[in-house]
């Protein structure tokens, strides 16, 4: 972590502004639907072409009326992630864990509005390589992610999958891909799965900006729209595709918009705060649980860390990063809110410390749980004997 | 003069046809373009035009007639101010087979004789022996032994279903999927759009979400859009999650080398998956396996790609009437041909042509045994150790390219664990080392052939 840290606050690279600014502008709160920039195109051409209707009904009533217990319990989901990220980076930075470690720290409120909206055990979640923080948001024990990890014998996947590969098939959690863009095509089968078994489960398939350009990314959605497949295809936009920032990537970089060749409705949702996204989410969810197909999100949002933690991140300002920190963490943002309503703040941190508790609790069990048997290096390449 | 109509070829493996209806009758005035009969080969239904200007003198072949040899002369046609009712010169009685290679086959232009000719075998492999005596043998096409397995299979699990491009309203691009449409309807049997990226990912991930799909591409050259799904998704799913996913799905489709259709039509990737832990890879020679080893590899809890061959699909071979129970072990080879001498280590079309050169060898005393892998991986080693044991002499002959093939991992076998038997080295014979030509005389000789594999084996036998 230190590393990371250290590198960042020596970079001197500066960031293209208007890069800069759509990052912070689009994330920001309080952003319209109706700017005259944000037409769709075909959208007037026929007034059965819904596809403005969801950013629509978002417009109409962006953010989730939570409960006080109901943003508490957001607030420690998100505050779980950032810590046990934060305790990953620790972690890998001390030589325990290896090789690629992609942290969710910045993007919490979108795995925890999502999947908060969704129904553990019917609906099923896929995404790529960066995937801790959506195991966590799925109720899935910190302790067996942790472990896996650190590549012992108790993680999730026995400590054969790492990072970027684990699974949970009782949470309908699968995985963690690492090849950009593949979860997409992945995720459109588990929505087929679910029409064809009929179980009224949703599939919500996360992706990056930098999948986004992949083309499978689009042969997906041609299907899931011919076919009305239920899923939510969910793009988190951080604004960084590795090192490569939207603008050099991407040439229509409103990519909620980027569905509308296939007749899928995009909605653009502020990503740094976890009540827009839960009501998104429900905006989106009534709309695929009834039939109509699927759903295209944009979630714009920002990692505080590099891509992964080899990644030093000198592709943008210190400054950058700090002002998305001090404007529109997720987590702050829910702390004062809770303040505001009068939650005490003895309560909260009653649940920061219980938060340290858990991620040191899960940080020690993978430290001291033993390596995987050498036997294991020969079972589950095929499940058959042949 | 009249002039001969014959039965045409349309399409590069057809030999033979059903003349399904004539659009014109004996006396019609005919030009140039006009549409005179409808012709069913295994794949579909075409249009047959007039080229010449005319009146329809006799129709030889009556409509609805089926078998009928490409090159056959099916109808005459006289020019103009010619007497309609001259006989016609040609037979009319049965339609003369004609050698498909050799047909002058007017009015398609003459059609020389590519490499795949010499893929050709009217071999009958031994029957498998694990098939019970005084069982019932009925002669299928490997065509309908493949739709065979999938429907049989389909009936018993509701997981399975079959998603490729034209694989359900056009009843598959090479006829293989001909009539699951009507029988499962359109929710298990579904066309995808030219996407076979997309399409090979939306199969893993079902699979992964409990279902058992079978993928079919329309031919293995269009896979390489989508080996990043049967590689990265399919085979590491189950060890990377530490046995936790599983992902039983059936890649399938023809593979290998067909007739005259150029390099990117045009090869065989066996050895590709084949280099692949978590892939359970398969190619059969004859209807029974095709069909056996289907079966088998729907009802297997891994991924699955069934290399099948263009090639083959039109021949007829005895299947064991068992119905449900014509389910064939994976990774175990099949002896085609006892013999004494030597063996010969083959799979897919290669099998065909070393029943071939083993009857030639056995005409010059050599004693040959011929060993069809079928699943090739896992490999069955033991199969082919044994045998080298009892002969001493080995040749690998596999219609593809020679270099990290199928081939060259027999011979890394036989060098680490089969050293001491070996009388003579290991010989292979394999396609040219060249992407596949399309100029007939070149395609030949890119192509293995039943002289090259006699030539190996006596070499072995250092004859």
């Amino acid at each position: 972590m230190a590393k990371t840290v250290n590198t960042r606050a020596t970079s001197t690279q500066t960031t293209a502004p208007a890069t800069r600014r759509k990052a912070l502008t689009k994330a920001g709160p309080g952003r319209s639907a109706t700017d005259a920039d944000d037409s769709i195109a075909g959208a007037d051409d026929e007034a059965t072409f819904a596809l403005r209707s969801l950013q629509q009904a978002h417009a109409n009533n962006r953010r989730y009326d939570a409960s006080d217990e109901e943003l508490l319990d957001f607030y420690e989901q998100m505050m779980l992630i950032r810590r046990f990220e934060e305790k990953a980076g620790q972690l890998y930075g001390l030589g325990l864990i290896g090789g690629f470690c992609h942290l969710y720290i910045g993007q919490e409120a979108v795995a925890v509005g999502l999947q908060s909206a969704l129904v553990t055990g019917k609906d099923s979640v896929i995404t790529g390589y960066r995937d801790h923080g959506h195991m966590l948001a799925y109720g899935i024990d910190p302790k067996v992610i942790m472990a896996e990890l650190t590549g012992r014998a108790a993680g999730i996947s026995r400590g054969k999958g790492g990072s970027m590969h684990m699974f949970s098939t009782d949470h309908r959690f699968y995985g963690g891909h690492g090849i950009v863009g593949a979860q997409v095509s992945l995720g459109t089968g588990l929505a087929f799965g679910h029409k064809y078994s009929g179980d009224g489960g949703v599939c919500m398939a996360y992706f990056g900006d930098g999948a986004s350009n992949q083309g499978q990314v689009y042969e997906s959605m041609n299907m899931a729209s011919l076919w009305k497949l239920p899923i939510i295809f969910v793009i988190e936009n951080n604004g960084y595709a590795m090192g490569t920032a939207v603008k050099r990537g991407s040439a229509e970089t409103e990519f909620y918009r980027r569905g509308t060749a296939f007749r899928i409705p995009g909605m653009d949702v502020n990503g740094m705060d976890v009540l827009e996204v839960h009501q998104a989410a429900q905006v989106a969810l009534e709309y695929v649980r009834a039939g109509n197909g699927p759903v295209l999100m944009e979630l714009n949002t920002y990692r505080y860390r590099g891509h992964s933690m080899s990644d030093p991140a000198k592709y943008r300002s210190r400054e950058e990063v700090q002002e998305m920190r001090e404007k529109h963490d997720p987590i702050e943002g829910a702390k004062n809110e809770l303040l505001k309503r009068g939650v005490p703040e003895d309560k909260i941190k009653a649940i920061d410390k219980a938060i340290r508790q858990v991620v040191a609790e899960s940080a020690d069990y993978a430290e001291t749980s033993p390596e995987p048997d050498m036997h294991e290096l020969y079972t589950d390449v095929l499940v058959e004997q042949y | 003069m009249a002039i001969d109509l014959k039965m045409p070829a349309l399409s590069p493996t057809m030999e033979e046809g059903t003349l399904a209806k004539w659009l014109v009758k004996e006396g019609d005035a005919v030009k140039s373009g006009d549409i005179l009969a409808e012709i069913e080969t295994d794949k579909a239904t075409m249009e047959f035009e007039a080229i010449d200007e005319g009146t329809i003198g006799k129709i030889v072949i009556p409509e609805g007639t089926e078998n009928v040899k490409v090159g056959t002369v099916i109808a005459t046609i006289t020019g103009d101010g010619e007497d309609a009712a001259t006989p016609a010169p040609a037979p009319a009685a049965a339609p003369a087979p004609a050698p498909v290679a050799k047909a002058e086959a007017a009015p398609e232009p003459a059609k020389p004789e590519g490499g795949a000719a010499q893929l050709a075998s009217s071999a009958k492999p031994a029957a498998d022996p694990e098939v019970p005596a005084g069982t019932a043998m009925v002669s299928t096409t490997v065509r309908e032994a493949l739709r065979d397995a999938m429907a049989e299979e389909m009936r018993r699990d509701d997981r399975i279903f079959v998603m490729g491009e034209e694989v359900a309203e056009y009843q598959g691009a090479y006829k293989v999927t001909q009539g699951l449409l009507e029988e499962f309807g359109p929710r298990r049997v579904i066309d995808t759009p030219i996407t076979e990226y997309g399409f090979a990912g939306i199969g893993t991930g079902a699979a992964m979400g409990g279902l058992r799909p079978i993928i079919e591409f329309m031919t293995f050259n269009f896979a390489m859009q989508a080996i990043d799904h049967i590689i990265n998704s399919a085979a590491k799913t189950n060890y990377m999650s530490g046995g936790q996913m599983r992902c039983p799905i059936v890649f399938r489709g023809p593979n290998g080398a067909a007739s005259r259709v150029g390099a990117q039509h045009s090869q065989n990737y066996a050895p590709w998956y084949s280099a692949v832990p978590g892939l359970i890879v398969i190619a059969p020679y004859d209807a029974a396996d095709a069909k056996g080893l289907l079966k088998a590899a729907i009802r297997s809890e891994d991924p699955v790609v069934f290399l099948e061959n263009e090639l083959i699909y039109g021949r007829s071979y005895d299947v064991p009437d068992l119905g449900d129970d014509h389910v064939l072990p994976i990774g175990k080879a099949r002896i085609v041909r006892p013999g004494k001498d030597v063996t010969i280590v083959t799979y897919s079309i290669g099998v065909g042509l070393s029943l071939d050169a083993a009857k030639l060898l056995a005409d010059e005393g050599i004693d040959a045994e011929v060993i069809d892998l079928r699943t090739l991986r896992p490999l069955d080693k033991a199969a082919v150790l044994e045998s080298l044991a009892k002969t001493n002499r080995l040749v690998v002959v596999e219609e593809g390219w020679p270099t990290c093939s199928i081939a060259s991992e027999i011979m890394a076998i036989c060098m680490e664990d089969g050293f001491d038997h070996l009388d003579a080295p290991v010989g292979r014979v394999c396609d040219e080392d060249v992407p596949l030509p399309y100029a007939a005389n070149l395609e030949k000789a890119a192509l293995i052939d039943v002289p090259r594999i006699v030539a190996a084996v006596k070499k072995a036998c250092y004859r």
